[in-house]
């Protein structure tokens, strides 16, 4: 025996796990709603990527080194999925100064300022992206065409914001021009910022997490059930004026939000019943947003507000303690 | 669908090197260390002294209090000293040295190997003489067997549950037991049964062990009252609380007993010892112990006398690897690392591990990214991100209202934490500090 | 614009007005009488809270000296006799002296002198280390050298001596609060009578191991034999369970039991040198 031996607490066996697996896990389910943004967006798509992603492992870098003055973590992969979705949440033709200034804001306020990974309260790309909708609100909701659909001009408006419209103007649904088809909106050929047109890409990163455990399903489920249901509810009273229940869960970010955002470990409770109230708070919070709030999407807002309601979510909601009921 | 416990849980690899070892007899060592306190409650008092001549059975140190046991000399020799020595509690504890010099018994112990299925004596008889025969739980806890079949005033048992689980990674001995000696398993059931007055036993064991469920089930249909069940691999389902959960549903109220559910829980091993001790006369003074890890040649599981220093068991494997970086008493889940071979097989060894040094030190601790796994394994349904927290700052009276004290130390947290945070190293001193202050504010 | 202004000014005005009436009200309502000694206690006071007068920090003391009818049994360690004299004056109590304090920790086994024969791994803090075993070194009873006595200081009068093994008590920051021995896991600190130029004669170890264990362990264990107790002319040293103890309060600083002891586990210190070789300490090579 050429050492002494090592004497340490039980348990002596560790699972395989580790914490940069599961980050590469995140990335790698993001690459197929990845790979449909470059192929609607073309070459913008993988410019505001690599921006992105560049500039948050950068800004983490220059950060920790030089302000915080401790080791490095740009390895352990959670700045790049910031990167990843921060370039996920805008519109491709954004400019590459904007895009720098949202990561700052992603790394630096998002995450950094609280102390870094797993201190911070409030998902950093979200950070970044509401950063940028209120400082650049023009930019951040102008989005180019893509390539695959044949319609001329720069640019067009989603979706949500053509039914934001027609609720204001009080035009019926049925009279809205350029809505598109549902099954175009599940596919992805849509208008969108960059991540958030597929919904079915993303849906498949999403059970591909869940089968990695990952995540787990209450967050995801939660949210779409609460917007559908409430949505599903005004439908039915009048669906002249409320859309088809189908359109606010197919469009916008909240499959990208749902799926991916607030599902983030760090800022999302830890007992399945705190899940589920989170949940069902964004679900609320984005509708109300998008029936009756000035902007035409709310999943970013709404997750933000609820993470500011985790800490309080995990003070009262206490796992099932066993043998705990009389 | 399988039965298991309701709560948490993980899975480890198995690493089962040595289910198909047969139990061999380890040969005599030269002396032995035997420890007077080899279970919980108070350490015997040694009746022995320098020079004395002992046999093979004979009473060493005696029970010092009704939460304690008979030591029987497990060698027939010369006592040597009576010291203090390490054992795997990591500390010298007082002890019995025994230089061995053949093996001659005491008499009226039965050394045959004949079946012997009349139970006719006295429940209270039994009782009695697992007493006298110092049997303490062999599945690791070593708590007196025979304070265990008296329940507390008001309180009845009517059912025994038995635990063939084996859940820890790398331990054969109760698994090779049940394969090698069933019938005497099933007689000890039947005398516990009716020691305790009751009328239905039921044996659990995790399906990765196909052949002990249907040699057990074959068998156990000769005996009234002894069923199988078979259970879903999930660790620690050895656990008391978590076995009683899984075969009867029931929960174990927290800070309750077992017997504040109806049931009395007791190893495979512990049954084959009261089988000896009454049936054969012979006290608790060997007992089977695995002998596995990685690196070593040939794992083994041996029917070793208590006392016997560690090193003879490694050597009995093929000696020490070259690489080996830590030593572990007992399972890798919950097992105490050693620091030296000298420490004695006693009577809660069940295995010794040895771990190569790649596996011996623990991975670079990360920050926590609240991933939540913890709790989700947590078979307590704690939240052992907090309780860290909670005993790292020293905020005790606040761990004690999160349950800290319901920790059952399995280890699944530490275990499954992505940032290999030592979570359970801080429970543990937490846990050790609010006892202490509930104990002080009872007085 | 400017009625603007005045409406302003008027409003808040008002607002204010209202609120600090309010507030007078509440407050003389739910007003709290309490000696004003308590005050002029606590203003003399430290301040520290460190709890080392064995009360929840320094309010909590004045309290208690204000209700006390003498103040023998009260002592503010952190003060010492200045501080309680002023208590004492305030008060009108008599000044009870007491002789200030040092922490010492008693074990000199760092790593040269008691080799390390396991590595430890997992949380390095003495309190858990010492509840998995009884350390890397075979001694049981010596310092783990992991510093839950430097993170207890308030004072920093612990060096941690990373790497040697054992910290180091700096007498002239040491207050004698008795929070590092609390803290230690394995009892080794002492207080003791502070002697002048902070002179010291101590039996540096707690080893109660018989003689030949403890001297296997550790090259300066005490291993019980008894010269240095022969040696004491004040009957300042006794011997327990393998181990010697020198008693501060009958010490005079001789001298005569230091050069005895065959293993040097007596220390002294802050003396003028003499022919004895000074101890040298060596760093330890870095754990692995």
């Amino acid at each position: 025996m050429s050492n002494l031996l090592t004497v340490s607490p039980s348990p002596h066996v560790h699972s395989s796990d580790s914490t940069q697996k599961i980050m590469y896990r995140v990335v790698f389910a993001m690459i197929p709603a990845m790979a449909w943004g470059i192929y609607m967006f073309g070459f913008d798509a993988i410019r505001v990527g690599l921006i992105s992603i560049i500039s948050c492992l950068a800004f983490e870098y220059l950060i920790q080194k030089y302000l915080m003055k401790v080791k490095p973590s740009i390895t352990d992969g959670s700045a790049l999925i910031t990167g990843v979705l921060l370039a996920f949440n805008v519109p491709s033709n954004l400019p590459w100064w904007i895009i720098i200034i949202g990561a700052i804001a992603a790394m630096g306020i998002g995450k950094l300022s609280f102390g870094g990974l797993g201190a911070n309260i409030f998902n950093p790309a979200i950070v970044g992206r509401v950063f940028l909708l209120i400082s650049f609100p023009a930019q951040m909701t102008t989005w180019p065409a893509t390539n695959a659909m044949a319609v001329d001009g720069v640019s067009a408006a989603t979706p949500l914001a053509l039914i934001k419209e027609g609720i204001k103007n009080g035009t019926p649904v049925s009279q809205i021009e350029g809505l598109p088809q549902l099954s175009d909106m599940a596919i992805g050929f849509n208008h969108g910022s960059l991540g958030e047109i597929s919904a079915i890409l993303l849906i498949l990163g999403g059970l591909y997490m869940l089968w990695k455990k990952v995540i787990t399903w209450q967050i995801p489920a939660s949210i779409i059930l609460t917007v559908a249901l409430v949505s599903g509810i005004f439908w039915l009273i009048d669906s002249e004026i409320y859309v088809n229940p189908l359109y606010h869960i197919l469009t916008g970010g909240l499959m990208l939000g749902a799926i991916f955002m607030a599902t983030d470990m760090v800022t999302s409770p830890m007992t399945g019943k705190g899940q589920i109230i989170f949940g069902v708070g964004i679900g609320l919070i984005t509708i109300s947003i998008r029936m009756f709030g000035a902007y035409p999407e709310g999943i970013s807002f709404a997750i933000l507000i609820m993470n500011a309601f985790v800490p309080l979510i995990n003070m009262y909601i206490k796992p099932k303690r066993f043998g705990g009921q009389k | 669908m399988l039965k298991t416990f309701k709560l948490g849980g993980v899975h480890p690899p198995e690493n089962k090197l040595s289910k198909d070892k047969t139990i061999e007899v380890l040969p005599l060592p030269k002396t032995v260390f035997i420890p007077v306190a080899q279970h919980i409650g108070a350490p015997s008092t040694p009746l022995v002294k320098r020079g004395d001549e002992v046999k093979v059975g004979q009473i060493i140190a005696k029970s010092s209090s009704f939460v304690s046991t008979n030591i029987h000399s497990s060698v027939s020799g010369k006592v040597k000293k009576v010291d203090f020595s390490a054992d795997s509690s990591g500390y010298p504890k007082q002890g019995i040295f025994i230089d061995v010099k053949g093996d001659e018994w005491v008499e009226g112990i039965d050394r045959s190997k004949d079946l012997d299925k009349d139970i006719s004596i006295e429940g209270s008889d039994i009782i009695r003489k697992i007493q006298d025969a110092g049997i303490v739980g062999l599945g690791g806890a070593t708590f007196p067997t025979h304070v265990k079949l008296v329940p507390p005033k008001g309180m009845k048992a009517d059912v025994l549950l038995i635990n063939g689980v084996e859940c820890e990674p790398y331990l054969t001995s109760d698994h090779r037991l049940m394969l090698e000696k069933p019938d005497e398993i099933l007689v000890g059931i039947q005398l516990l049964m009716k020691a305790m007055n009751v009328d239905k036993a039921v044996i659990g064991i995790e399906n990765n062990k196909p052949d002990a469920i249907i040699l057990l089930n074959k068998k156990c249909k000769s005996y009234n009252g002894i069923s199988v069940q078979s259970l879903k691999v999930q660790y620690p389902q050895g656990g008391e609380k978590q076995l009683i959960n899984a075969v009867t549903g029931k929960e174990v109220p927290s800070g309750g007993l077992p017997i504040a559910v109806g049931a009395v829980v007791s190893n495979v091993g512990t049954a084959f010892a009261v089988y000896e001790a009454i049936q054969k006369n012979k006290p608790l003074i060997e007992r089977v112990v695995t002998i596995t890890g990685k690196g070593v040649e040939k794992p083994s599981n041996f029917m070793v006398r208590v006392g016997t220093a560690t090193s003879e068991l490694v050597e009995a494997a093929g000696g020490l690897p070259e690489n080996t970086g830590k030593i572990i008493s007992g399972g890798p889940m919950m097992g105490r690392a050693i620091r030296t071979m000298d420490v004695p097989v006693t009577k809660g060894t069940s295995g010794i591990l040895l771990m190569k040094e790649e596996e011996a030190n623990r991975k670079e601790v990360k920050a926590c990214i609240r991933c939540s796994r913890c709790t989700t394994v947590c078979p307590m349904g704690l939240e052992p991100f907090l309780l860290m927290t909670l005993g790292e700052k020293q905020i005790f009276d606040r761990a004690e209202g999160e349950k800290i004290m319901d920790c059952i130390e399995c280890g699944s947290c530490s275990y499954t934490c992505p940032s290999n945070r030592p979570l359970l190293d801080y429970i543990r001193f937490g846990k050790g500090k609010v006892g202490a202050i509930m104990r002080s504010r009872k007085k | 614009m400017s009625i603007t202004v005045v409406y302003t000014i008027v409003t808040l005005a008002v607002i204010g007005a209202a609120a600090a009436v309010i507030l007078y009200f509440v407050a003389q309502k739910f007003k709290v009488v309490e000696d004003p000694r308590i005050d002029e206690v606590d203003e003399a006071l430290p301040g520290a809270n460190c709890g080392g007068c064995g009360y929840a920090g320094c309010r909590a003391f004045a309290e208690a000296c204000v209700k006390a009818s003498e103040l023998g049994s009260l002592n503010c360690p952190v003060g010492g006799n200045d501080t309680m004299g002023e208590v004492a004056s305030l008060l009108g109590l008599e000044a009870v002296k007491k002789d200030p304090r040092v922490a010492y920790i008693r074990c000199n086994g760092t790593c040269d002198h008691r080799p390390k024969t396991s590595s430890f791994d997992g949380v390095t803090t003495c309190s858990i280390v010492s509840s998995v075993y009884s350390g890397e070194s075979d001694c049981q009873f010596g310092c783990l050298g992991y510093g839950d006595c430097y993170d207890a200081c308030e004072f920093d009068a612990i060096d941690l001596r990373e790497g040697m093994g054992v910290p180091l008590i700096l007498d002239d920051k040491c207050v004698a609060c008795g929070a590092c021995v609390d803290a230690c896991p394995k009892s080794l600190i002492e207080m003791r009578k502070k002697m002048p130029k902070n002179r010291k004669i101590v039996v540096s170890c707690r080893n109660q191991d018989k003689g030949g264990v403890a001297r296997k362990a550790c090259k300066v264990a005490c291993i019980g034999c008894g010269k240095c107790e022969k040696e004491c002319k004040f009957d300042a040293i006794t011997i327990k369970n393998n181990l010697a103890f020198i008693d501060s309060d009958k010490c005079k600083l001789c001298r005569k039991c230091v050069p005895v002891c065959p293993t040097n586990a007596i220390t002294e210190l802050n003396f003028p040198p003499r022919k004895v070789k000074p101890v040298v300490i060596k760093e330890c090579e870095p754990a692995k």
